[in-house]
């Protein structure tokens, strides 16, 4: 432990994304205490520029909602359905894993064939299909970005388990009698541990900009105000106000940097081979 | 095994993964809200039981779902989409002709994100350490961090807006009467921020993975040996160093020209840029769902026609892959 915060501070991209971090994750635990407002509410008069008023300090809506609450209770938002669809994504991805690596043959084969037939469906289109169908909330949002998202942990856990089953500990295990499940969980599972925290980090990033993608589009959960749909609001308004595109747009940046920053320096700190990667599906 | 014998084989895997895209578009179907015979005979303003069944009967949706799978395949092989409810034509005429519109934006935008993504990549890995390599990587990271569609929205409010450079909405301007020529211009001139802003994003990818290649290759054994035979420092780069580390970018970048058309989505919604991806925000304002879900089948067949190509194109590329 102390060696791995050793090696993430040499990383100073990664300290300043840390803060960041901390900065967003602060404002979404206590929106209501720094804000009080609510989000939806017509504080001003509409189309209130930036840095007029102390308490509409980043300018009013449309409707003269205040952007400063918008952008506050949006990294909840934000926040939460990459937190929650990452952790789904990763229960999918690292049962579907562990099993294909650890069993090998036919198993391993058939489940491969599935996973690469998710990876080949264009991401964000399958997205849109799934949360216009099953109608844009929270939940079909969640799933339809865990759907998009499990296929490359599986492969992760899979290529791990390959080469940690053939280890002496596992045969070790083997010839105990523990169950398969037991050494899945207890005896593999830990070892392939770094890499699926690093690539975890870089999932929430990626989550975070397909919500707010799915958000501009119109698809975003109706009763949450997210940064997204705060940008999808203010694209037919851009010549009147700068300011409501702006915010959310730089919002969204710092949290995604600083995860990806974050991400890295978990890499480096766990001195794992992963980091940076394949894109965050083309958004 | 041979070469032909290879494609072929590929693109029999390509086809197994189509066709079970086809089902489950076809369940994604059934799963829309609304039944589609109610929402026609609603806008026919026949609400009546009697209407709606004749209209199911017409459609086939009386019948068992396995052959309402069967028919729906027979149909997607014939290249009949069905139809858009919501403008009353076929759904594959609505997407052929878009599709030039697409094809142009994503093109530009893929040869631009791979010029530049290559150059810039290879420039920074020969110059690491030095302020113009951590110029390079750090741009790289933001644009990998930004969202692609305020980029584009950014684009527009400084460049088109602000400055009025460039035009940011639609691909030519409406009610002149140009020449050809005047024409083509008018159209490049359209096209210059929506390519932009697509291949910035693709640039940040490859100019990521072009110096991290680079930089995995150049540590490799071969490069020492040319280092100690004295061969000169340009041609190492060129010739040892750069064609290797050229490989995994082919294929990143076939997997990505099937994805930009996925891609371009965002891009043309804010642009207004009537291809594949403005036509499928439109099914999405509109709920239209045979129309979207058309749009969707089109874009994974294109993702897998991408993916065999791209195959197939490697191992002319690198006789050292196995055909297997």
């Amino acid at each position: 432990m102390r060696d791995f915060w050793r090696r993430f501070r040499r990383n100073k991209g990664a300290l300043v994304g840390l803060a960041v971090l901390a900065a967003v994750l602060c404002l979404a635990l206590f929106a209501p205490l720094i804000d009080g407002g609510d989000p939806w509410a017509m504080v001003q008069r509409p189309f209130l520029p930036p840095f007029e008023l102390a308490h509409t300090l980043f300018g009013t809506d449309t409707l003269g909602r205040d952007i400063g609450t918008g952008l506050v209770y949006g990294a909840r938002v934000s926040l939460m359905i990459g937190f929650v669809s990452t952790v789904a994504a990763l229960v999918l991805g690292v049962t579907l894993g562990a099993v294909s690596g650890y069993y090998g043959g036919w198993i391993d084969a058939a489940l491969m064939r599935f996973t690469e037939l998710f990876q080949t469906v264009p991401s964000f289109a399958l997205a849109i299909v799934l949360v216009a169908i099953f109608q844009p909330s929270v939940g079909s949002i969640v799933t339809a970005i865990a759907i998009v998202s499990w296929p490359p942990v599986a492969r992760l856990v899979r290529g791990e388990f390959l080469t940690l089953r053939q280890r002496d500990f596992v045969e070790a295990a083997r010839l105990d009698g523990q169950s398969d499940l037991r050494i899945i969980f207890v005896e593999l599972l830990p070892n392939a541990a770094s890499s699926i925290v690093v690539m975890a980090s870089l999932m929430v990033a990626t989550a975070i900009l397909l919500e707010s993608s799915l958000s501009f589009m119109g698809l975003g959960d109706p009763d949450l105000m997210s940064w997204g749909f705060m940008i999808g609001a203010a694209r037919t308004v851009l010549r009147q106000a700068w300011w409501m595109s702006v915010f959310p747009g730089l919002a969204i940046l710092m949290t995604v940097l600083a995860l990806n920053l974050v991400g890295e320096g978990l890499s480096d700190g766990l001195n794992t081979k992963l980091g940076g990667g394949r894109g965050n599906a083309g958004l | 095994m041979n070469r032909t014998r290879f494609a072929a084989r590929r693109l029999a895997q390509g086809l197994v993964a189509l066709l079970l895209i086809v089902v489950v578009n076809f369940f994604l179907i059934r799963a829309a809200p609304g039944d589609p015979a109610a929402v026609m005979a609603g806008e026919a303003g026949a609400g009546d039981a009697k209407f709606v069944a004749q209209l199911r009967q017409q459609f086939g949706l009386d019948k068992p779902m396995i052959e309402q799978l069967g028919l729906y395949l027979g149909h997607v092989a014939l290249l009949d989409l069905g139809q858009s409810y919501r403008q009353q034509r076929p759904v594959a005429d609505l997407i052929a002709e878009r599709v030039p519109a697409t094809l142009l934006l994503t093109g530009s935008a893929f040869v631009l994100s791979l010029l530049l993504g290559i150059t810039l990549g290879a420039w920074s890995s020969s110059r690491v350490g030095t302020w113009s390599d951590s110029l390079v990587t750090t741009v790289a990271l933001i644009f990998y961090a930004t969202p692609l569609f305020w980029v584009a929205l950014m684009a527009v409010l400084i460049l088109s807006i602000k400055l009025d450079w460039l035009p940011g909405f639609g691909m030519a301007t409406v009610g002149q009467n140009l020449s050809p020529l005047g024409h083509a211009i008018d159209v490049a001139q359209h096209l210059v921020l929506p390519a932009v802003t697509l291949a910035l994003f693709y640039m940040a990818i490859y100019a990521r993975m072009t110096r991290t290649s680079m930089l995995e290759v150049s540590r490799m054994d071969f490069v020492k040996t040319a280092r100690a035979k004295g061969v000169p420092r340009g041609r190492i780069w060129r010739v040892h160093i750069l064609r290797n580390a050229l490989l995994p970018i082919i294929t990143l970048a076939g997997i990505q020209a099937g994805q930009m058309v996925g891609g371009a989505i965002l891009t043309e919604t804010v642009f207004a840029w009537p291809g594949i991806g403005r036509l499928m925000f439109e099914a999405l304002l509109q709920r239209d769902y045979n129309l979207l879900l058309g749009l969707f089948l089109f874009t994974a067949a294109m993702v897998v026609l991408f993916n065999v190509l791209t195959d197939v194109i490697y191992t002319i590329v690198d006789p050292r892959i196995e055909l297997r």
